[in-house]
């Protein structure tokens, strides 16, 4: 058969099932690969190889046996390092926790390893999840499997590089504030953001507990799709979690485009890269002659969404990374008293990046400037609600860029800003809670893959998947794939 | 505009044990990043409820049933200090 790393995860299983391929075959694949071009990469932080030996052993007996767990039997998954996982160090790219090792599991690794995932490993990522190109990871640089000189995005870069350059099947990642969607896009695969509340975010070590998001990377939507289901669906253990049914994703992906409303994204291309704006405006001629009606869509107050982002987010992470202080896990450094020991261990566990967020955070909600900024931005959050709600009233999908352009090199963002403003179509759909999802939908005249963005009603995951279904359907993006040797 | 004393105050309220050099170049970022957001003032926001999380819910609430916790040594294994079974820290409380 074709080399197994360049299959998706339902070709895989597909391959189980018939007896072409077995599930530590593959997994021996992978960890070949990853032995020979990670390197190059540097998509892992730690690979767990005994613990995907183990899981591909047991994987092969119940296919054996002729009882697989489901679809997602025997794939090989890497988790980004914010997924706690028990036994297994997660460090959240950050100095601080560089040798915590969990005694428990996230809830969507108890619920991937119940429907028996091989762990490959631990995935890099901007430090706590704060950045849009990886570089803000305390241990390495993650390499674009299209261009290694550029950032694969972030912060979820080194799930997106581990499935961009077949290095895992699937990958998990966290969406803050565009955190899956922009890596996905810049490394040319698939990435969502579920609802907010659809996936339990318990075992997630919290950057910004209300926009907070797991999702899937893939290598085409029907995994997306079938990962979703897999870890979808309320969880005691997470009280923001919320009960509605999960439906079968992958049931309805083929229901194809017809009677759908899909709303065209009215944005400033001020700043775009031209390439980007071509693509998508060709992807949108694709639905139209898929069968979907279009109509132009305002979101009047997105354009604002990046700066309440950028005060709710810091704001919400201050609070939540005050709980780094050295005493109970993770890194210490001595002091004098205990202030003093909490001060010297913040300073000397957290990258610069990190530390310039906790201080913007703290200071938006110090005494005299919270509803200046923290209460405004809420308000701001309120606004662009009800834009998305009155969207959603016309149209089923709204759809435009994911990113204002393609993969940057290492380097090139030194400003912060200008880093930030890379979210900008990413991050209103956090701030409202909507589903989104990026799919490939060419390349620039530099080779390099764009994203196309599709936003959802609230747990209406199943309209943006069937629709960058058609769309991927109807286009031959994903049969494009980067070469790493 | 945000001053050298403004980010020592909040770097000791997050604290941050930051250098000389960090603090200025904190207050030149922050007050690169401060100026970008006050494009939010152009929004009139006066009669606007708060949004403070996306899903609109109340109190989730569980029966008071004791359970199973994590084991003290677990709790304790990733301790950076511990005396038995304490989290041992330096001296808060003077002689």
């Amino acid at each position: 058969m074709t080399d197994p790393t360049r299959l998706t995860a339902h070709e895989l299983t597909d391959a189980f099932r018939s007896g072409a391929a077995t599930p530590s075959a593959v997994t021996e694949a992978y960890l070949g690969r990853i032995a020979k071009l990670d390197g190059k990469v540097r998509a892992y932080l730690t690979v767990t190889d005994g613990r995907a030996r183990a899981a591909a052993a047991a994987s092969d007996a119940r296919y054996r046996a002729g009882k697989p767990l489901g679809p997602l039997d025997g794939v090989p998954i890497s988790y980004k390092d914010v997924l706690s996982t028990r036994g297994v160090k997660t460090t959240c790219g950050s100095r601080i926790l560089e040798s915590w090792v969990p005694p428990f599991d996230a809830t969507v690794v108890t619920r991937l390893a119940a429907a028996g995932v091989v762990p490959l490993g631990k995935s890099n990522m901007d430090e706590f999840a704060m950045g849009s190109s990886t570089e803000h990871s305390a241990f390495q640089l993650t390499a674009n499997p299209w261009d290694l000189a550029r950032v694969p995005g972030g912060s979820s870069g080194g799930p997106a590089a581990a499935v961009a350059g077949d290095l895992a099947a699937i990958s998990l990642g966290t969406d803050t504030g565009g955190s899956i969607r922009q890596p996905g896009a810049f490394c040319g695969i698939v990435g969502m953001k579920p609802t907010y509340g659809r996936v339990s975010r318990y075992g997630l070590v919290a950057f910004a507990s209300s926009l907070d998001q797991i999702g899937p990377f893939a290598k085409d939507v029907r995994d997306a799709a079938l990962v979703l289901r897999a870890i979808a669906g309320v969880d005691p253990a997470d009280a923001t979690s919320v009960d509605v049914p999960v439906p079968d994703y992958a049931a309805s992906l083929g229901e194809g485009m017809r009677g759908l409303r899909v709303g065209v994204l009215e944005y400033d291309t001020a700043g775009m890269d031209p390439d980007v704006q071509r693509a998508v405006t060709a992807a949108i001629d694709v639905l139209k002659g898929l069968g979907a009606t279009t109509q132009a869509v305002t979101l009047p107050t997105a354009d604002h969404g990046l700066a309440a982002y950028y005060i709710i987010a810091p704001a919400e992470a201050s609070s939540n990374l005050a709980r780094y202080d050295g005493v109970k896990y993770g890194l210490r450094a001595l002091g004098k008293d205990l202030i003093d020991m909490e001060s010297r261990t913040r300073a000397a566990g957290f990258g610069a990046e990190v530390k310039r967020r906790i201080m913007l955070g703290t200071y938006a909600l110090s005494s005299g400037y919270y509803d200046a900024y923290y209460g405004k931005a809420q308000k701001v959050r309120t606004l662009i609600r009800r834009d998305f709600d009155a969207a959603f009233e016309h149209v089923d999908v709204i759809v435009g860029p994911t990113t204002p352009g393609v993969a940057f090199k290492h380097g090139e963002k030194e400003d912060p800003l200008a880093m930030y403003l890379n979210d900008v179509f990413t991050v209103p759909a956090n701030l409202s809670g909507n589903p989104g999802i990026s799919v490939p939908c060419g390349f620039s005249t530099s080779d390099l893959p764009i994203g196309l963005h599709l936003v959802g009603r609230a747990f209406d995951e199943a309209t943006i998947l069937r629709v960058a279904y058609a769309y991927e359907q109807a286009t031959t993006w994903r049969t494009r794939r980067p070469e790493l040797a | 505009m945000i001053e050298r004393k403004d980010v020592e105050h909040v770097a000791r309220l997050a604290r941050l044990a930051l250098s000389a050099a960090e603090i200025e170049k904190m207050r030149e970022q922050l007050n690169g990043i401060l100026a970008y957001i006050e494009k939010l003032n152009a929004l009139a926001t006066d009669d606007v409820e708060p949004t403070s999380h996306a899903v609109p819910m109340v109190n989730v609430m569980r029966d008071d049933a004791p359970g199973p916790c994590l084991p003290r040594d677990e709790a304790l294994a990733n301790a950076p200090d511990r005396a038995g079974e304490f989290f041992r820290v330096p001296r808060i409380i003077e002689d």
